[in-house]
């Protein structure tokens, strides 16, 4: 299976998706970290997929999403946003919400 | 290195804005306040997407880290 063909099957194989660098346990970026913790906040179980392990993952999440950077969550197969939107929803309330949702 | 002025210049190159205040002097980490009138109508994704795109390939390889609050005016 390629790259795209793998991601594809992980964010529409799981209902919510944290791209990101290291593991929820042991983050190894700041923005990552806030990430995982935001979600933490949220009540939320997600899957979490070390982007460092896996180089051709690194590069193919951001041709997947259109987006240079990680962290990136995925809620039912949607790109939701990186670490900015990720907290700005968390702020706003949005975030809950689409995560109950999606349990 | 790079620094926040730079940023501001290369993202103000290629995309229209009314205000921008670019923070960071470790060269890599950077934080924006962006207002452009691009941004109307778009999803916060969208916006941050325009900025990504007016940087291009330097997203990739000279800056780590650019965290965003995009508005519109």
């Amino acid at each position: 299976m390629d790259t795209q063909a793998k991601i594809k099957e992980a964010v529409t194989g799981n209902s919510v998706v944290l791209y990101m660098k290291g593991s929820p346990k042991f983050p190894q970026c700041g923005f990552s970290n806030l990430a995982t913790q935001v979600l933490d906040a949220c009540g939320a179980q997600y899957t979490a997929i070390d982007v460092l392990q896996d180089p051709a993952i690194r590069e193919g999440i951001k041709v997947f999403a259109n987006w240079p950077t990680i962290p990136q969550l995925y809620v039912k197969g949607e790109f939701v946003g990186g670490s900015d939107i990720i907290k700005a929803m968390y702020d706003n309330g949005e975030l809950k919400s689409l995560l109950d949702g999606a349990k | 290195m790079l620094s926040a002025s730079q940023l501001e210049g290369y993202i103000t190159a290629n995309l229209t804005c009314d205000y921008i205040k670019v923070l960071g002097d470790d060269g890599t980490h950077f934080e924006a306040v962006i207002v452009s009138p691009e941004f109307v109508g778009k999803s916060m994704i969208q916006q941050h997407q325009l900025v990504y795109a007016a940087l291009g390939s330097r997203m990739r390889a000279e800056i780590h880290a650019l965290s965003m609050q995009t508005m519109t005016p």
